[in-house]
């Protein structure tokens, strides 16, 4: 047992430090989360990273993985977190590109990883429909074979950043007649096909993050199917394990708490910095320690994922705990903020982003952040089916 | 021991009930927070005519000489219906200073146009510096003259953007968070010296930050007495919590009830997935959290008239009951309808917002955990 870093792993650290320090487009980003950006400079980290090399660091070696050591994983999120970087979408990077590569065929890994890879393709996720949220299995969305094609009718819902995307992968239906979840089939569809069509949904926060995406009679070449025809399943649930093990977010929700301290240093009770406040300090301190558990954890998944033992049902316990301290972190932000809470800032220049937010720059979106991340515990799998997942596969219940 | 309503009482909220059904529905009440205004003056003419503004206020005064009962029932009815239009800040808050300690002058100039919905007031308290301490006061008001000058910086002031008058606290002597030297003053907003700069609010209200230069009133623009003011605000906005709280309880019941309806008609799995123990039991939680913060918004509204200590700590005790409620029912409402919780097409984040919101008007949870233990 050891938690220390190496020599090397220091050395790594002042590397990517550096490196971001100085590549990192923080004047094309200026401070904005991705709500408020547009397509291009939402990419714009990407692309640098994608010629640096690391943008996929748990790809395979030869497509482009960076085969760093746990450590040096840590460091890195550790550090793009310190530095306030714009995610990376995973929609590509984390989700669809590891089904592909892992099975896709030679053609298919050629037409679509490099654009993964490099930015130049966006993909968004055909997942959740109105009917089929938690139950993803009971999904209605009809592929029917013709020829050489599959003619694809249905609606998706809750569709992460549609209105950017290239291309959709999609769970479609192509047996009625199997048990459910056998008569599934992962296709890879292009958004710019006829008959699909992208509707905004509004969230409470007043984002435009993510929409609903009905297909009419769509056409999709066989040969964007993955793998066999019915075992979509099979790579559907792939993929949820790998959305699972990236979702813990222990090194941003530092960075929060970190914020979140600062912001109650500059606060104000009678007279006294908020920070000096027991109560409140004592709260901070108590998402601190479970995020230290969480940290501990994730790392304990990930050593056993590199001694090939694949990401378990154990690794819902991240997706629980990683949410409920992401939420937990934007509620104290929010109260810290005390009056100023009430706030409401608009998003991006369609929604008159120049307008006049009042109080200290901290403040701005503080509830709208908190309103925005009750999605988490809703969102890949619900903390309801994580705890069922739990249940069943480890606790065998 | 008596916990029913009078036939008044009954008849007021069927109005209230039966009017907000007809002319204030989710659809319309989204038109109005989103139009130019943001509120609906002619929907305040109508609170008016329909005698809401009116029902706190003694009989002498043109009012219907009800109390803190009949503004409990208003306020129940008008969180279940999100309404938006500034009545806590106008009625009960300034009507609350204006009745409670306005001389009769002030009380023959203002209560007449409020009730009639033409003058619309709101309560300047706020500095960025306070946060919920009432009495931590920067804005200052000097003598000068027979009158005042008030300098200072007011943030947050909800409802000020359709205000006519602010009543503004201010402080005449003593330290900045000192208990003595507070002072309130009715100041018009279109007076010399007051600026303001508008802006939404997340619950879908508008708000105001409030620049105080140079502001000259009359000995007439005092409200009680000078330096003394600060027991008179403590007691007027214990009056806000317990409307707060009886809207929150309205806010919380349409919740509970939006949520055990999608339950039993949601099906995943087969079956409504109100069958699962697990969501049932949360169900159950949201319900007993719901009829907790009920008895302590009953419990507040009939201790308002107590000694300042019983008072204060019904007011607090009720405001960290519905804090906790609110908060717990807001978020488990939105988890368990799931994506569709998150949406602005759907009320439920609409409940949430404001219930959290809520929770943040005159002090927090921890605001009020440590006011109720100083008292108690």
């Amino acid at each position: 047992m050891d938690m220390s870093f190496s020599p090397e792993d220091i050395a790594f650290r002042e590397e990517v430090r550096t490196f971001i320090a100085d590549n990192y487009p923080r004047d094309v980003i200026n401070g904005r989360s991705r709500g408020d950006m547009s397509r291009d400079d939402i990419l714009a980290w990407h692309k640098i990273l994608a010629k640096k090399g690391w943008v996929a660091p748990h790809w395979p070696t030869e497509i482009g993985g960076t085969d760093w050591t746990i450590s040096q994983r840590y460091i890195w999120n550790e550090e793009c977190a310190r530095a306030e970087t714009t995610p990376l979408l995973p929609f590509g990077l984390s989700m669809v590109g590891p089904v592909i590569y892992t099975y896709g065929n030679e053609e298919q890994k050629k037409r679509f990883l490099p654009g993964i890879y490099n930015g130049t393709e966006w993909w968004c996720q055909g997942y959740s429909e109105p009917g089929a949220g938690s139950d993803l299995a009971s999904l209605k969305t009809k592929a029917v074979r013709e020829g050489d094609h599959y003619i694809v009718n249905g609606q998706k819902t809750w569709t992460t950043l549609a209105q950017f995307a290239d291309w959709i992968f999609c769970l479609c239906r192509t047996d009625p007649d199997a048990k459910i979840q056998e008569g599934i089939s992962f296709l890879l569809i292009d958004m710019k096909s006829p008959g699909i069509e992208v509707r905004p949904i509004i969230t409470m926060d007043g984002a435009h993050e993510v929409n609903e995406v009905y297909l009419d009679n769509v056409k999709v070449p066989v040969e964007n199917r993955i793998g066999e025809e019915n075992k979509g399943w099979t790579y559907a649930k792939f993929l949820l394990g790998n959305e699972r093990s990236g979702i813990a977010g222990v090194a941003r929700s530092k960075k929060a708490i970190e914020r979140l301290r600062k912001i109650a240093a500059s606060e104000l009770v009678d007279g006294k910095p908020l920070i000096s406040d027991d109560e409140f300090v004592r709260k901070i301190s108590e998402v601190e320690i479970d995020l230290s558990a969480l940290e501990v954890t994730e790392l304990r998944t990930l050593a056993a994922e590199s001694r090939g033992q694949g990401p378990g049902p154990e690794s819902s316990i991240l997706k629980v705990k990683g949410t409920e301290i992401q939420q937990r972190i934007t509620e104290l932000t929010m109260e810290a903020v005390g009056h100023y809470a009430f706030v409401y800032a608009p998003h991006g220049e369609a929604e008159g982003g120049n307008s006049f937010v009042p109080g200290p720059e901290y403040a701005k979106g503080a509830s709208q952040n908190y309103f925005n991340m009750r999605k988490t515990s809703i969102y890949g799998g619900s903390n309801e089916i994580q705890h069922n997942i739990i249940a069943k596969m480890v606790l065998g219940l | 021991m008596d916990f029913s309503f009078s036939e008044e009482q009954t008849l007021l909220r069927n109005t209230v009930q039966s009017f907000l059904q007809d002319k204030y529905d989710f659809d319309t009440r989204s038109k109005i927070a989103k139009s130019a205004d943001g509120w609906s003056r002619e929907i305040w003419t109508q609170f008016a005519e329909l005698g809401l503004l009116a029902a706190p206020f003694a009989e002498e005064l043109g009012g219907l000489g009800g109390g803190a009962i009949e503004t409990m029932i208003v306020m129940e009815e008008f969180g279940r219906n999100l309404v938006i239009e500034p009545f806590v800040e106008t009625v009960v808050l300034a009507g609350g200073f204006l009745q409670e300690a306005g001389t009769d002058a002030q009380k023959e100039a203002h209560i007449p146009g409020l009730i009639g919905g033409e003058t619309v007031w709101t309560f300047a308290y706020a500095e960025p510096q306070g946060r919920y301490n009432l009495a931590d006061l920067v804005t200052t008001a000097k003598k000068d003259g027979d009158g005042y000058v008030i300098n200072g910086y007011k943030c947050v002031v909800l409802g000020a953007p359709w205000a006519d008058k602010l009543i503004v606290s201010a402080r005449t002597s003593g330290g900045q968070r000192d208990a003595d030297g507070v002072s309130l003053f009715i100041v018009d907003k279109n007076a010399a010296g007051v600026s303001t700069r508008d802006y939404p609010t997340v619950d879908g209200r508008r708000a105001s930050e409030v620049t105080l230069e140079n502001v000259k009133v009359g000995a007439d623009a005092v409200i009680g007495e000078i330096g003394k003011a600060l027991p008179l605000i403590e007691k007027i906005t214990d009056r806000a919590i317990a409307s707060l709280s009886a809207e929150a309880i309205g806010g919380m019941k349409m919740l509970n009830d939006a949520t055990v309806e999608y339950c039993k008609t949601r099906k995943q799995f087969g079956v409504p997935i109100g069958k699962f123990q697990v969501l049932q039991h949360r169900m159950v939680d949201m319900f007993m959290a719901y009829e907790q913060s009920v008895s302590m918004t009953y419990m507040v509204t009939l201790k308002l008239d107590e000694d300042d200590s019983e008072r204060c700590k019904a007011a607090s005790g009720a405001k960290v009951q519905i804090g906790k409620a609110g908060r717990y029912v807001g978020q488990q409402a939105v988890q368990l309808h799931g994506g569709m919780g998150m949406t602005d097409e759907l009320n439920v984040g609409h409940y949430f917002k404001r219930l959290t919101m809520i929770d943040t008007q005159f002090g927090n949870v921890d605001h009020h955990l440590s006011r109720y233990s100083n008292a108690a």
